[in-house]
């Protein structure tokens, strides 16, 4: 492999990360504060469609992002209701809550475009466009460190940006403010928080709102920034992926930037099998490459590689004792 | 004492989640601009007013009991077995390498021979999971889900290449032997006059449903091992006190549960399609998470509940074929039912305990 | 007197949960600068009340006047800000946090952190010197004796300004050396103008280090005096409505063969903490084995391991044979199998399936035996059949076999325990905490049973941390303490303040103060250090 190549590889594994890592990260604050979320997977899906569709009808991708972000939290405030004030099983509403975005993107798109599902393409102001960094064409010329920052660097999306700032400062914020620490309390011992005088309820519906956000971001950029437009399924598992993911990076904000990157890395070398064949000498199925993220996921979960402790409290409602 | 009587929480509960479900489903009908009683007419019409409509309700009721009952049978040990799709792929295997490398001499032959295949492979798909979780504390929501792709990629890969007769472009098996053929409604019901399930895909397998579910009854409210599934998934502080072990019971219950799982395939890939396809399982290992809820994890409410499915499966097919709402609506409904019975169970419940409650001081 | 408001005065609380009324118009004053103690059975609906006035619960009627001041405490915030703080009998600490971490939970001053580390740090410091109150800030609690948790819960309290401390059961989990140092901070809290709230249903700390105390029967707040003009017997008297015999009647022990010989018997637990160190005991037939004990010593561990729960090394022989401890090739059914029937620590997760019907329960542990099969399946009718007669021979009410074991009360829950364990007539009982949350008038019934197995000529091992308990009912004593039994001693000659030095891990009296000793004792241990036997 030369080193374009390697530079085209990784620039698309920065792309493929991007809705992972803030799909994880989303799963990261919803999980430390004690609520389980399969439902990543159909808030990506809900909020890639509105945000295509939005964007679409108005051509501008703000308002895209917008209404992604809004679906996306009516989903995350459904999980809310059932999980915390309900204190129903947070898996079966994680399920419920990918059939419901499954079904209902479909229904909408048919009845509002009629095209089997999907969204008219977007194009110009209706889709994210790459930024050119500052200096990135003049520093071009400088070898290897130009191209990195001239390929790699940037011409992503504004998303992308978002995504990777928000590592630090999801850390900053679990680990180093007021609301972290209440936050991180509550996953492990809500009884705590509650004597302590601080609202469990409310902790924990604001850790599931900052989920829906970022899942909601999540969504837009798969419709408006890595693709141009909403296709039925389009999450395609990569709810489940983040899900994995946060496990492998022992719900840590920092890990989890290690793991995502991990799985976009894969991801994007399933689209270039012929990289393998060339590097390795042996070809490899494309359905082996398909499935790899899913086999190392168990794998990890096996505990092969490290013991992933969850927050404590995690999956349990909080019922105040007698 | 107990707030509620038993009916109530048997029947009742499941009722009006169910006419949530409903209610909403009209409005969401309502709001893609169709009449949502014209839609259920259209349903009935479709699903239950002609012999060959039921043919297709109770085809695909045979797919929803087998993975009803594979979801409960997990649920009574406390596990959610969320790989009944998977598990239900790897059977189509079982049952299509049986008929196609077999000679059976007879359709009956055929048939346990796909059945034992079908169990053996779901089985086997569901135990690496339940071993994670039994010794390694993996968790079994995750890796069942994990499992689901894997099965994909992996009868993706089957069937584009060893499985996918020479010259043939579909991904898909070469057909089976036409005398293995499950003899459907049609040739058991029909006689020269009076032609009945006509066209229609349900077949002897529904009897093998039956047949399940009776077995889970008897398993799980009648055995020694269901006492333990049901005593392990109560307590397992407990359990362990009692003698019964846990990495046991998880593996049993979900080598059971992966099993009734993969039989589906019997009716799916024997009864209906007489060759293995790709996504022969159409998400029906999903909707046995909403029919064990729905049906409450007992065998007869699975039957019910997988009944009603099939009706709106069926439904939902006409739907789609008269009037601008796609098969999706279906998904919905199913999402909606999970919801309601599943995770917001205690807002239907709480409300009714109170009525209980108040009703009771009153008597006394 | 009538010039200073009372510190808390409760007006006609009442509170039911469904049909069950917690508490009665209850009312009650309590001065400032004083201890009062609040005493009553389990269940009598202390802690409720209290909950109440911590803002858990809502009460339905009644009003809460905090220093002559009528206050609404619509949650735990308002309670804080009234001044009152609360230290729960299960401790509401974050185990994976450090204790400075967990003390500004909820009391930080401002949006980052490190401002409000810094300044509880200084004053978790002079906490700590005014009321003896030492932790280490810097510890995570989950490495924290239980004794010094607790510490965190009243650092807590004080950290939020609080002049009104309520305690709950607080002496539950601590030696007795542990509880005198806890009476000394509670002492010096008080001479500085706390007012101190107790909950406990031991009469000895009520007399001991109370000025006033209100007695508490179901519900109902039965009477309010001055402790130094009241007697151990008429408190008992006023909290369970009747005389009360406090010692049990039983004949001399007529010990025969030897029953259970245990060797050198060694536990590790899944995290590879050592948590028995190599006990050796042997129990005969017709003699109570009473091991006493500060919870968490290795009893528990004990008891798993006889039952089968758990693994070990050494040697067990019962009857003179060797049973397997490495659990490969037993279990609870095989130890039931060699006639050992096991009363567990706890009940109700683990001695019954709460959501089973009691005839389910009848059977559970012995579900596989042949006499409850009917071919492949259960013999469900028959076991209907033998749990009536079952319930009925022990007095279970309701007697309706049908009935879900979660709808019984805890005595009667653990009467189906002792039932379907008893009956089997094993050759060795095990029996764990016996009567914890059960009413008085079961106690006695629980006690009469376990007497008339031992004269039957069964050997009965008794785990107890209710030390009264172990003094009348064992025929020999033994103490555990730190994974070790701390010697043996005969019930006639014993003392409690003998026995409670050997709770703490002290074999002789030394010359300083107990407490002080106790303290060495667990910081040794804490840091990894064997502790100092004597």
């Amino acid at each position: 492999m030369d080193f374009p190549t390697i530079l085209q590889v990784l620039d698309s594994t920065i792309r493929l990360a991007t809705p992972l890592l803030l799909a994880c990260l989303a799963g990261l604050f919803s999980e430390r504060a004690g609520i389980f979320d399969i439902g990543l997977e159909g808030k990506m899906l809900i909020a890639a469609f509105f945000s295509a569709a939005i964007a679409y009808t108005t051509g501008s991708v703000w308002m895209g992002l917008l209404a992604g972000v809004a679906s996306s939290m009516v989903l995350s405030a459904l999980h809310g209701v059932a999980s915390i004030t309900f204190r129903g099983n947070q898996l079966i509403s994680g399920v419920a809550i990918n059939f419901l975005a499954a079904g209902m993107t479909v229904l909408i798109a048919q009845d509002w475009f009629s095209q089997g599902g999907r969204t008219p393409s977007l194009s110009g102001g209706a889709r994210f466009n790459a930024i050119t960094l500052p200096f990135a064409e003049a520093l071009q010329g400088v070898p290897i460190l130009g191209p990195i920052y001239h390929d790699l660097i940037s011409g992503h999306t504004i998303l992308v940006y978002v995504a990777f700032l928000m590592v630090p400062l999801t850390w900053w914020i679990l680990f180093r403010t007021r609301f972290g620490l209440r936050l991180r309390a509550v996953g492990e011992n809500p009884a705590a928080v509650d004597t302590a005088g601080v609202s469990v309820v409310g902790l924990r519906y604001a850790a599931v709102a900052i989920c829906g956000v970022l899942t909601g971001v999540a969504g837009a950029y798969l419709a408006t920034g890595l693709q141009a437009g909403f296709v039925k399924d389009m999450a395609a598992g990569r709810g489940y992926i983040a899900l994995a993911a946060l496990i492998f990076a022992k719900w840590r904000p920092w890990y989890a930037l290690m793991s995502t990157m991990l799985f976009g890395f894969l991801q994007a070398v399933a689209l270039r099998p012929d990289l393998i064949q060339n590097t390795i000498g042996i070809r490899v199925q494309v359905q082996l490459l398909d499935a790899l993220p899913y086999i190392l996921t168990v794998i990890i979960l096996a505990g092969f590689v490290g013991r992933a402790i969850p927050p404590r409290a995690g999956g349990a409602p909080y019922v105040k004792e007698r | 004492m107990d707030k509620m009587p038993a009916w109530a929480d048997v029947v009742l509960i499941p009722l009006i989640s169910l006419l949530l479900a409903a209610i909403l489903s009209a409005v969401v009908i309502l709001a893609i601009g169709e009449s949502p009683v014209e839609a259920f007419n259209l349903m009935v019409d479709g699903a239950l007013m002609r012999s060959s409509g039921w043919g297709y309700t109770l085809y695909y009721a045979t797919n929803f009991i087998f993975t009803g009952l594979a979801v409960a049978v997990a649920f009574h040990a406390r596990m959610f077995n969320i790989g009944g799709e998977g598990q239900a792929m790897l059977g189509g295997l079982g049952v299509a390498l049986a008929c196609l490398y077999v000679p059976w001499p007879h359709w009956t032959l055929a048939m346990l021979g796909s059945t034992l295949g079908a169990a053996a492979f779901g089985a086997a798909w569901a135990l690496i999971p339940a071993y994670l979780q039994a010794r390694r504390g993996s968790h079994i929501v995750i890796t069942t889900i994990m499992f689901n792709f894997i099965a994909a990629a992996l009868l993706n890969y089957l069937l584009i290449g060893v499985l996918k007769p020479t010259g043939s472009m579909e991904p898909a098996s070469a057909k089976f032997d036409p005398s293995f053929a499950l003899p459907t409604f049609q040739q058991m019901f029909s006689s020269a006059d009076a032609p009945l399930f006509r066209g229609a895909p349900a077949n002897v397998s529904f009897f093998l449903a039956l047949a399940a579910c009776l077995f889970v009854w008897l398993l799980i409210w009648r055995s020694r091992l269901g006492y333990e599934i049901r005593a392990y998934g109560w307590s397992q502080t407990g359990a362990k006190y009692a003698g019964i072990s846990g990495t046991r019971i998880i593996i049993i219950s979900m080598l059971i549960s992966g099993g009734l799982a993969g039989l589906m395939a019997v009716n799916t890939t024997q009864g209906e399609a007489e060759r293995l396809i790709l996504n022969s399982t159409e998400g029906a290992g999903f909707i046995g998470i909403a029919v064990a809820l729905m049906g409450r994890n007992h065998p007869f409410g699975v039957l019910l509940a997988a009944i009603l499915f099939g009706f709106l499966y069926q439904g939902g097919a006409e739907l789609a074929l008269w009037t601008n709402i796609p098969r999706e609506l279906i998904v919905v409904i199913q999402a909606l039912v999970i919801l309601f019975t599943g995770a917001l169970d205690n807002m239907v419940r709480m409300p009714l305990e109170r009525i209980f409650l108040a009703l009771r001081r009153k008597e006394s | 007197m009538t010039d200073t408001a009372p510190a808390i005065e409760l007006k006609g609380i009442s509170k039911a949960f469904g049909p069950v009324q917690a508490n009665k118009d209850i009312s009650i004053r309590v001065m400032p600068g004083t201890i009062h103690g609040i005493i009553g059975e389990n269940g009598a609906g202390k802690s409720t009340l209290m909950s109440i006035l911590y803002g858990f619960y809502k009460a339905d009627k009644g009003e809460v006047f905090i220093n002559g001041t009528r206050t609404e405490i619509p949650d735990s915030q308002a309670a804080i800000s009234a001044g009152i703080g609360m230290v729960f009998q299960h401790f509401k600490l974050v185990e994976n946090f450090t204790v400075v971490e967990n003390v500004i939970l909820g009391a930080e001053d401002g949006f980052q952190l490190r401002p409000s580390i810094a300044k509880a740090r200084k004053s978790l410091k002079q906490l700590a010197e005014e009321y003896e109150l030492n932790v280490d800030p810097d510890a995570k609690i989950e490495n924290l004796s239980v004794g010094h948790q607790q510490r965190v819960e009243i650092l807590k309290a004080l950290y939020r300004q609080a002049d009104i401390l309520i305690l709950d059961e607080p002496t539950g989990v601590l030696t007795p050396a542990e509880a005198d140092h806890l009476f000394r901070i509670l002492d010096n809290l008080r001479n500085e103008g706390k007012t101190i709230i107790l909950i406990t249903h031991k009469l000895r700390e009520i007399m001991e280090y109370t000025d006033t105390v209100s007695v508490m029967r179901r519900g109902e707040m039965t009477a309010t005096v001055r402790t130094a003009e009241t007697s151990t017997e008429e408190l008992a008297e006023l909290m369970v409505g009747r005389k009360v015999l406090l010692r049990v009647d039983k004949k001399p022990a007529q010990p025969k063969q030897v029953v259970l010989s245990v060797k050198d018997l060694r536990v590790t637990d899944s995290a590879g903490v050592e948590r028995i160190k190599g006990v050796s005991f042997d129990i005969r037939a017709g003699e109570i084995y009473g091991i006493a004990g500060v919870a968490g010593n290795g009893q528990s561990e004990l008891m798993e391991v006889l039952g089968g729960m758990q693994a070990g090394t050494g040697t067990i022989t019962m009857n003179g044979e060797e049973i397997d401890l490495t659990g490969r090739y037993s279990d609870g059914q095989s130890r039931r199998a060699r006639s050992i029937g096991h009363v567990p620590e706890d009940r109700q997760d683990e001695g019954l399936i709460l959501d089973f019907t009691a005839w389910e329960n009848m059977v559970f542990g012995y579900h596989r035996d042949p006499d409850w099969a009917a071919g492949p399946l259960m013999n469900n009718a028959g076991i209907v059949q033998e749990a009536e007669g079952k319930m009925q021979r022990f007095d279970v009410r309701p007697p309706n076999p049908h009935l879900t074991a979660k709808n019984f009360s805890g005595g009667n829950q653990q009467k189906i325990v002792l039932a379907r364990e008893i009956e089997r007539n094993p050759d060795l009982l095990l029996v764990g905490q016996p009567t914890r949350g059960v009413d008085i008038g079961a106690i006695e019934f629980i006690h009469q049973e376990i007497i008339r197995l031992r004269d039957e000529g069964k050997a009965i091992l008794l785990v107890s941390v209710e030390l009264d308990e172990i003094m009348s009912l064992s025929d020999r004593i033994a103490v555990m303490f730190d994974g070790r039994l701390m010697g043996e001693r005969d019930p006639a000659e014993a003392n409690e303040r003998e026995l409670g030095l050997l709770m703490a891990g002290i074999s002789e009296e030394p010359d300083k103060p107990a407490w002080k000793a106790v303290d060495e004792n667990l910081d040794a241990i804490e840091h990894g250090e064997a502790p100092k036997h004597g």
